[in-house]
């Protein structure tokens, strides 16, 4: 294994934050069920709740507006089937659990630069007046484009849709207000921001009912049953106003990624980065190494100690090849050829010169054997 | 038992109250922290280290949870909790199983809510629905179970222990009945698993759902049995990137999962003696309560029945003003998911009780960390406040002219 070892792979899982840690292990230490209306219960219940405060100040919505799900993923699939009269439209630069939970819907296509086609969303809601639910997510996971989600919301709500954003990779790097973006539905991620994994959340603007996935015991207000995961939650809340109050940090990222391109660009005049026309998620690099295979990437990279993906982490473990990229009309041995990068509020420029170092050995390597 | 004393997280209120959840063992919490926080890897991230790290965790964790139920770890999806687990069992298994004409759900009316609501929700997409009365004892008869599957039947779904009674049915049997019929059986486990023996080919279940904060694991993290000989199909609840055999999409939350497994290793080991431990417990609690107030009344099957629970009626008195004069003790009325409505259980009602015993009752759920000390005090705290409770009660109905 490596002598170090540099963790680039943050928008596939971030590090807890470490308000959020105390708070985990303070709600791991407490008895009680959060339903249970005795003293014990009660405690726990005071947590629940001020962690949903949290988490809805980040993103400007009320608690009440706030259900906890298991995670990113359950909360799309819940926002997917919320409303089924209405008929749905999706970017087709949405993540797999967008995708996957409306195999039916109307793809909305891309713009080159990594954005939805705004003026593709006005045709395909003129052309049916059915009313509709528009699924646009807040940035995309791979490129880091942020998408023109209030622009959308206004085309979709003139069209009487509605619009659902999926927020995991945008929430906590980018202040976020779910009313004036205009979105009914947003979709959070707890170990995208720092919180642990198996926790989320989907909120739903006041006044709009929802048809539940999981039924049971009436928590979150019917809307999602299940005994609360206390520990989940309070490291979710605390971890969104931990990021809530170092917005500053993605500056220094910002930074560091810009480095990190130029000297990209220095070594490989050939290579590609993606959606830089548009703006992006201070954190996010997707390069294509032209004529190296992604999976020749990662693993000679992982060698090297560096982590980093090649596009969504993810079920399979295989590397396939992006629809994003893909709906972004790269051609096919470009695409195959593209790598992620992602950094988070604790990357160091040293673990960038590891980086660019041993992509930049790498990338050598394969021109001595080309030549 | 004084072990057990100090590994107790707090002391006070005394907790009473097993069935809605458990503490999360100090050791289970141990081995889950530096997955919080130094091993913070997605275990899809195969490409890296840490990724790789994690999925391991993972699938050791996989392998301890199996090896206490008896399964082959690949028959195991991680879920959120038992109420996914159920939502996914009775529903996926009915929807899956409807291209084949079966369209039956047999279950039983003292089921948790999560069972009842979901197949209350196949009623409504039109699936016929039998939900079956129990005996006074809280035990189902096997007669009334057999009469009401059928071979279109899609599914029959039993509680193996029962969260407000304990009482443990006869899921062995009932799952053969089951399978005379071509049905499934499927057996909500969340209060059984890790507390008696269970062996999923001894029992002959096809689906089982369990629950991590139960038995002393965290909460946020349950599983699903899916037998794979002959294979149990179920369609997923929802879709997304395809984890757990595209049977439940989403990125596994190492941290619970790796408490998940070590509870369950620690179950594995200790489970026989805790059981024996609970049982003496519960005798002294119960016979220390008659002592001083002989009029309570046990609901359901006093010997088939989890060691550690207790359903006591109050006759004369409202549980919730017991609860409200002993704020010493943490007690409930019945399950937690309901614990806010004022009602009484739905469960004691279908065991026959009337409003008045039925609105009496306190379930008492004593656990790995309730200790002898703890028992005798709620004992003299309930006996205190039940003596003037009635007192007060007195003077209320003499004011009222009701002597």
């Amino acid at each position: 294994m490596a002598d170090r070892l540099s963790y680039l792979d943050w928008n596939a899982n971030a590090p807890v934050r470490p308000e959020a840690a105390v708070a985990i292990a303070q709600a791991l230490a407490m008895e009680g069920n959060a339903s249970s209306v005795h003293r014990s219960g009660r405690a726990v219940r005071r947590f629940v709740e001020t962690a949903r405060a949290d988490v809805a100040k980040l993103v400007g919505a009320r608690p009440d507006e706030v259900v906890f799900t298991a995670g990113g993923t359950e909360a799309n699939a819940l926002a997917l089937r919320a409303f089924p009269d209405r008929r749905i439209l999706v970017s087709a630069l949405e993540h797999d659990s967008v995708l996957a939970n409306a195999p039916g819907a109307v793809r909305i296509p891309a713009t080159r630069d990594g954005l939805v086609d705004l003026s593709a969303l006005e045709r395909l809601l003129a052309a049916d007046k059915h009313p509709a639910l528009v699924s646009l997510m807040f940035a995309n996971n791979e490129t880091g484009a942020i998408q023109p989600v209030a622009e959308a919301a206004q085309i979709a709500h003139r069209h009487g849709a509605l619009l659902h954003c999926d927020a995991v990779q945008g929430a906590g790097r980018q202040s976020l207000d779910m009313r004036r973006l205009g979105c009914t539905m947003t979709t959070l991620s707890g170990h995208k921001l720092g919180g642990p994994m198996g926790v989320g959340a989907l909120i739903v603007a006041g006044g709009w009912d929802i048809v539940p996935v999981t039924r049971g015991g009436g928590q979150e207000r019917g809307r999602r049953a299940g005994t609360e995961n206390v520990p989940g939650i309070a490291g979710f809340g605390t971890a969104a106003s931990a990021a809530m109050a170092d917005m500053a940090a993605w500056a220094t990222v910002a930074m560091l990624r810009e480095q990190a391109e130029r000297r990209f660009a220095a070594i490989a005049p050939n290579a590609v980065i993606y959606a830089t026309a548009s703006p992006r998620l201070p954190n996010t690099i997707c390069i294509s190494m032209p004529g190296v295979p992604a999976a020749t990437q990662v693993m000679a990279l992982d060698l090297a100690g560096v982590m980093v993906s090649a596009g969504a982490a993810c079920s399979s473990g295989k590397v396939r090849r992006s629809h994003v990229l893909d709906a972004m009309g790269v051609p096919e041995r470009e695409a195959e050829c593209a790598i992620r990068i992602s950094l988070g509020w604790r990357t160091t420029a040293a673990e960038i010169d590891h980086l660019v170092e041993a992509w930049g050995a790498l990338y050598a390597r394969t021109r001595v054997s080309a030549a | 038992m004084t072990g057990a004393i100090a590994r107790r997280p707090n002391a006070a209120p005394v907790y009473l109250d097993n069935h809605a959840t458990t503490p999360c063992d100090p050791r289970v919490v141990a081995a889950m922290v530096p997955w919080f926080t130094e091993k913070f890897g997605n275990p899809h991230s195969l490409t890296h280290a840490y990724g790789r790290e994690a999925e391991q965790a993972v699938e050791r964790a996989r392998a301890q949870l199996a090896d206490l139920i008896g399964a082959d770890p690949r028959e195991l999806v991680f879920t959120s909790g038992a109420t996914e687990a159920n939502n996914m069992a009775v529903k996926g298994a009915a929807r899956f199983h409807r291209q084949f004409g079966k369209d039956g759900v047999v279950t039983l009316a003292t089921e948790h809510k999560c069972v009842l609501e979901s197949a209350k929700a196949l009623e409504r997409d039109g699936f016929r629905v039998a939900i079956l009365p129990v005996g006074h004892d809280g035990l189902v008869d096997l007669d009334v179970v057999a009469r009401a599957i059928d071979d279109k039947t899609a599914i029959v779904s039993v509680m193996a222990a029962h969260n407000e009674i304990g009482v443990l049915q006869p899921i062995k049997d009932i799952a053969a009945l089951a399978h005379a019929k071509g049905a499934l059986f499927h057996t909500d486990a969340a209060q059984a698993v890790g507390k008696i023996a269970l062996n999923v080919a001894d029992l002959g279940v096809d689906l089982m759902s369990i629950s991590g904060h139960k038995f002393y694991g965290p909460k946020g993290i349950g599983a699903l049995y899916l037998r794979r000989r002959p294979r149990a199909r179920v369609e997923p609840l929802f879709d997304g990137g395809g984890q757990e055999r595209s049977m439940r999409s989403g990125t596994l939350p190492v941290p619970l999962i790796v408490g998940l497994g070590q509870a369950a290793a620690l179950a594995k080991t200790e489970m026989a003696g805790e059981a024996q431990r609970l049982l003496a417990l519960r005798a002294r609690f119960l016979a220390g309560l008659r002592a001083k107030v002989p009029e309570i009344v046990l609901n359901g099957n006093a010997e088939r029945r989890l060691s550690g629970n207790l359903n006591l009626s109050f006759p004369g008195l409202k549980a919730i003003d017991v609860i409200a004069a002993c704020p010493g003790l943490a007690l409930s009325t019945g399950s937690a998911c309901t614990a806010a409505e004022v009602e009484p259980s739905y469960v004691l009602r279908v065991l026959g009780l009337g409003d008045e015993l039925a609105s009496s009752s306190l379930r008492i759920g004593l656990g790995r960390f309730t200790t002898a000390t703890e028992v005798d005090f709620a004992v003299d705290t309930l006996a205190a406040a039940v003596l003037r409770l009635r007192a007060g009660g007195r003077m209320t109905s003499e004011a009222a002219g009701i002597t």
